[in-house]
């Protein structure tokens, strides 16, 4: 289609994938591909043995205390809020409860949220957003009073922002509620240790780390998984099952009905082995210093012209950056710009209560990953200089 | 390699600057409905006010893209004070010049040849279907146009 490379600047959405993660998904169906905790024959029990040192080693990257318990697989980070929602909210939420949701959430924690309210009818609250693009904690005591659940990102797929979620836990705890995290955007961008952080939930995706789509994860601490009922029903998830009903697996095996996605498990380990061997402390710097050198571009090459969603200093911001081009719309500099082979995502990137916060419809959004370089950021603005150009 | 000058024509470009029939009107007397894009999350609502079988006025508000916004504005030019058999038979062939692109790829066989010379100014959207997920920017007025006859039918 094109003539010139791919200048791929939105890993926000989905990651580039290495050819060892393709290659060890290939592997696995070339050579010993089998089904999961079924058969006795040898390719099934390596099978086995690979998905559950996924799960291990994907918990450890995470900093999971006890991986082998701890981490449930799950279709990736929207299917892992669903099962948030409708195995411990449905079992530990009345009419009465409080959970507490931000502005700046990706639609996953917020539709499974709105869904049980609806049916249950407890009540939302939501941290606003400042104007500086910053979770507006002058009231968070407030908020959280009488909550159960905190829920919130962190890191802002749409603003780049990264939230302090060592001091949110604090919070909840303090107040007793428990905390769930979308690590969907940070995961793959910093080092992640939920023990460090002392929260409760973490809910992340393979293919925003390197790793296949289909895949993701949900970490419970280990002391709540007992007051979380079953989510899917069906195979592998029974303990015994007769013509008068079931009981449920004992363990993380109850959270994963049917044959569970191997290859993409396979895949995510070594994608998270990957990312290991790059050094997560490492990325985190090397896509801060490209975040710097693109506000920078952007406030010296299109100073009247771009307004950056988001924060426009490094502190506490990841690599994740929306922009509003004036006079052109996110589609046209997106068509524009992939005329240069750049891809990046024109939309309202599944947040649209807070696109509303900003009024705006839609933004551009280009972001990093550890393939990205410095010339990745000069052919954005040379096809910027040709979208303002084109538009007058 | 599609020109972005077969998308971004002039004539287009000067619709989405200088929007024609732009605002809104009084409901009732007219009729008003609205379109979403949930993809791209563009908003449109038109207002129509028909009498005796022709459409009278007719005004677009909301937001889009350029390809969305210049379409609609380009659809009140070629529809306002137009009998209603007129705007239908011009929707239709729109949507033909839009689906072109579609046919010829699911039967090998060369679609009817659309009849450009009917469509005026909006001939100007065919390079649209050079760029497929553009197609739904430059339908969604017309769209919501249709939608807006069907309630007032």
């Amino acid at each position: 289609m094109h003539e010139r490379p791919i200048v791929y600047l939105d890993t926000a959405a989905t990651a580039l994938t290495p050819r060892i993660v393709i290659e060890s998904m290939q592997r696995y169906y070339e050579t010993y591909h089998s089904n999961v905790h079924r058969a006795v024959y040898v390719t099934a029990a390596e099978a086995t043995e690979a998905y559950e040192e996924a799960r291990i080693a994907i918990g450890r990257f995470i900093g999971a205390p006890h991986p082998a318990d701890e981490l449930i697989f799950t279709h990736g980070t929207t299917e892992s809020f669903n099962l948030l929602a409708k195995s411990w909210g449905r079992a530990n939420l009345t009419s009465s409860d409080v959970v507490v949701l931000t502005e700046m959430e990706h639609h996953a924690n917020l539709v499974p949220w709105f869904q049980l309210r609806d049916e249950i009818g407890f009540e939302i609250r939501f941290i606003k957003v400042t104007d500086d693009f910053r979770l507006d904690l002058s009231n968070l005591n407030e908020l959280l009073r009488g909550a159960k659940l905190l829920s919130v990102t962190g890191m802002s797929n749409v603003l780049g922002t990264i939230n302090p979620i060592a001091e949110l836990a604090a919070a909840a705890h303090a107040a007793g509620a428990l905390i769930a995290v979308d690590g969907a955007q940070s995961v793959a961008h910093g080092v992640t240790n939920v023990a460090g952080l002392d929260i409760d939930f973490l809910a992340f995706g393979a293919h925003k780390m390197l790793g296949p789509t289909g895949i993701g994860a949900l970490w419970v601490r280990r002391s709540i998984l007992d007051s979380m009922p079953p989510f899917l029903g069906g195979g592998g998830m029974i303990a015994d099952v007769s013509l008068n009903g079931f009981s449920a697996a004992a363990g993380i095996a109850k959270y994963e009905a049917g044959t569970p996605p191997i290859a993409e498990a396979i895949g995510f380990h070594t994608a998270a082995h990957y990312l290991e061997s790059l050094g997560m402390e490492d990325i985190a710097a090397y896509e801060h210093q490209l975040t710097d050198s693109l506000l920078e571009q952007f406030a010296t090459r299109f100073p009247e012209r771009i307004r950056v969603i988001g924060p426009t200093t490094m502190e506490m911001r990841g690599g994740v950056v929306s922009f509003d081009v004036e006079g052109v719309h996110p589609h046209d500099v997106a068509q524009v710009l992939d005329q240069f082979g750049v891809c990046v995502r024109p939309g309202h990137h599944c947040a649209k209560p807070l696109m509303k916060r900003f009024s705006l419809a839609a933004t551009a959004r280009a972001s990093f990953g550890p393939y990205s370089d410095e010339s990745d950021i000069e052919t954005l603005m040379t096809a910027l200089d040709d979208a303002v150009r084109l538009f007058g | 390699m599609s020109n972005l000058e077969d998308l971004y024509r002039e004539i287009i470009l000067d619709h989405y600057r200088n929007p024609r029939n732009r605002g809104e009107l009084v409901t009732p007397p007219a009729h008003k409905a609205e379109g979403f894009n949930p993809l791209c999350g563009d908003e449109i609502t038109v207002y129509l006010q028909v009498e005796n079988d022709t459409l009278v006025d007719i005004k677009i508000a909301g937001h889009g893209c350029s390809i969305s916004q210049s379409s609609a504005s380009l659809m009140t030019a070629a529809v306002k004070g137009k009998p209603l058999e007129t705007v239908r038979g011009t929707i239709d062939t729109f949507k033909q010049l839009m689906t072109v692109h579609e046919t010829s790829l699911d039967t090998e066989v060369e679609p009817e040849p659309v009849n450009l010379r009917a469509l005026g100014e909006l001939a100007a959207l065919q390079g649209v279907v050079k760029f497929p997920v553009r197609i739904k920017c430059a339908t969604l007025a017309w769209n919501t146009l249709t939608q807006g006859l069907n309630d007032l039918s």
